[in-house]
């Protein structure tokens, strides 16, 4: 079963990257509301934002690349869905491949297409002023977590399209995540928050991630925010693909 | 009553038993199918069919009981078993985004066959589908979908086929071209498990008739053997349903295939 896993997984996986190059409508879709929301800031809120960093849209951007990947794994627990739904799935099932390559192909498009959104979002902050002097490692460092960040919340998606019940459950479920950066570092310095509302924000991973990649963009030493960001974005991916493996494998046997 | 022909079966099903919950929708289904023949499974909604199906295909697991298919066991030797079939289930389940012949491509990579470009321009041939072939499959009718899904199952010649409610939902006309392709099936020898609701199916495809009835095999024979057992108002509605759909081919017949025939229909008696 095992032998064909990477030959399976990559025929997979070229069949579902064809369902986002002949739907650029999901890409666009799915960075449309980073960007809005960075416009928003940037040129409405902004000016009376004091974020103690000279440039808003610097500060501003590491909270706006998570919102555009939990943006993006939306779409991968609707397309999971729908393969389920189609019953498609249960034809990959009957025949002799390796089951657990299903998964991974989608696994895999949801990562390219988060990759795209996020280079798309990114260029458009480029454009709105951002600017960092980060050296090559610091760039890798910041790809590194957005990348450990996709896999974490993809393998949440999967659970999300392998257990919903509508269309609309199989993506409803991104929106907390959507909201959480909003309770975060990621728009505003924790420190301005009352009591309970900075404890919770400054102890969600949201926060860790976004100061660790803020302070590789802007050459500060990263600290202890690093560690913490890694250890959230690894505990996740963990415990979510453990528990969407058990999903999977109660639905197909 | 249940064994046939002197080899092995190419299906052997034995105490299956499968409950959701509470619910027992198997309970004890025992019956073979003889290599290069069809079996029809008959039954109503909700009987248990598509449960038998999957079990089968190694989709779902039994609670009791034993299954093999082409000689492997179900639950022992499922990889086999899944070199051994394939399953067009009740819904087609084809990729709607890629087009015809990227589906035929797609399964004979998956089945990890040589030139998988040939095999699909072969099918494609076969079952009239070569103009609609680089078009997206969302833009197919009914019957279209329907064929390239059974195409699709044909890929690697897999020596045992489940054809789960193949003609549910689909007008007379391609209800037709779909029993030609299976009797075409048998004819180089595959074996054939269908179900299916209509009765007249199982009279024009299967060699054998099995009908599933509160979860265990009521009645397993050749259809005159069943024509027997049944009571005469289902016969009569078997030996009506012919005529009306005599009709209807002969009133459609002169228009394109491709067309929606099902929309402008007349209710002309002069013919």
């Amino acid at each position: 079963m095992t032998t064909h896993f990477f030959g399976d997984t990559a025929v997979l996986t070229g069949r579902s990257l064809r369902h986002i190059t002949r739907s650029l409508d999901t890409i666009i879709t799915t960075a449309i509301m980073p960007i809005a929301f960075m416009l928003l800031f940037v040129y409405v809120l902004g000016g009376a934002i004091n974020s103690g960093s000279d440039s808003y849209v610097n500060y501003l951007l590491p909270g706006i690349l998570l919102i555009t990947i939990a943006s993006g794994i939306s779409y991968t627990a609707y397309r999971l869905f729908l393969d389920m739904k189609s019953g498609i799935f249960e034809r990959f099932h009957s025949m002799p491949i390796a089951r657990s390559s299903v998964l991974w192909a989608h696994v895999l498009t949801s990562l390219v297409a988060n990759l795209i959104s996020l280079v798309v979002v990114a260029l458009v902050a480029l454009v709105m002023g951002f600017r960092s002097g980060a050296g090559a490692l610091a760039w890798l460092a910041v790809a590194g977590i957005l990348i450990l960040f996709t896999l974490a919340l993809t393998w949440l998606a999967v659970i999300a399209g392998l257990t919903a019940k509508t269309v609309d459950g199989a993506s409803a479920f991104s929106y907390p995540i959507i909201l959480l950066p909003f309770v975060s570092s990621a728009f505003v310095p924790t420190d301005t928050m009352p009591g309970p509302v900075r404890a919770f924000a400054e102890h969600q991973p949201v926060t860790s991630i976004v100061n660790a990649i803020r302070d590789l963009f802007t050459q500060q030493p990263v600290g202890t925010d690093i560690w913490i960001a890694l250890a959230w974005c690894l505990g996740i991916l963990i415990v979510a693909y453990a528990l969407a493996m058990a999903t999977y494998r109660r639905k197909i046997i | 009553m249940t064994t046939t022909g002197a080899e092995a079966p190419a299906i052997r099903v034995r105490g299956l038993e499968r409950s959701y919950q509470k619910l027992e929708v198997l309970r004890g289904v025992d019956f073979d199918v003889a290599r290069g023949s069809i079996l029809a499974l008959l039954g109503s909604n909700g009987a248990g069919k598509t449960t038998v199906v999957n079990i089968l295909c190694t989709l779902l697991g039994a609670d009791a009981g034993t299954a093999s298919v082409n000689g492997f066991d179900v639950a022992t030797q499922a990889a086999d078993v899944r070199e051994s079939i394939s399953l067009t289930g009740q819904f087609a389940a084809v990729d709607d985004i890629l087009s015809g012949r990227e589906n035929l491509v797609l399964i004979a990579r998956l089945r990890h066959l040589k030139d998988p470009g040939t095999i699909a321009d072969d099918l494609l041939d076969r079952f009239s589908l070569t103009d609609a072939a680089p078009r997206k499959v969302s833009t197919y009718s009914g019957g279209m979908r329907r064929r390239l899904d059974i195409a699709m199952s044909l890929i690697g010649n897999p020596p045992v086929i489940f054809l789960d409610e193949p003609t549910a939902g689909l007008d007379p006309q391609t209800r037709l071209e779909v029993w030609r392709t299976v009797k075409e099936l048998t004819d180089r020898g595959t074996t054939v498990l269908l179900t299916t609701q209509y009765l007249d199916e199982a009279e024009q495809l299967a060699d054998r008739i099995a009908i599933l009835h509160g979860g265990r095999i009521i009645v397993n024979g050749t259809l005159s053997e069943l024509k027997a057992l049944l009571p005469p108002a289902k016969v009569e509605y078997v030996e009506k349903q012919p005529t009306l759909e005599d009709v209807f081919l002969a009133v459609v017949s002169d228009d394109g295939k491709g067309s929606d025939a099902g929309n402008d229909r007349s209710l002309g008696t002069d013919e």
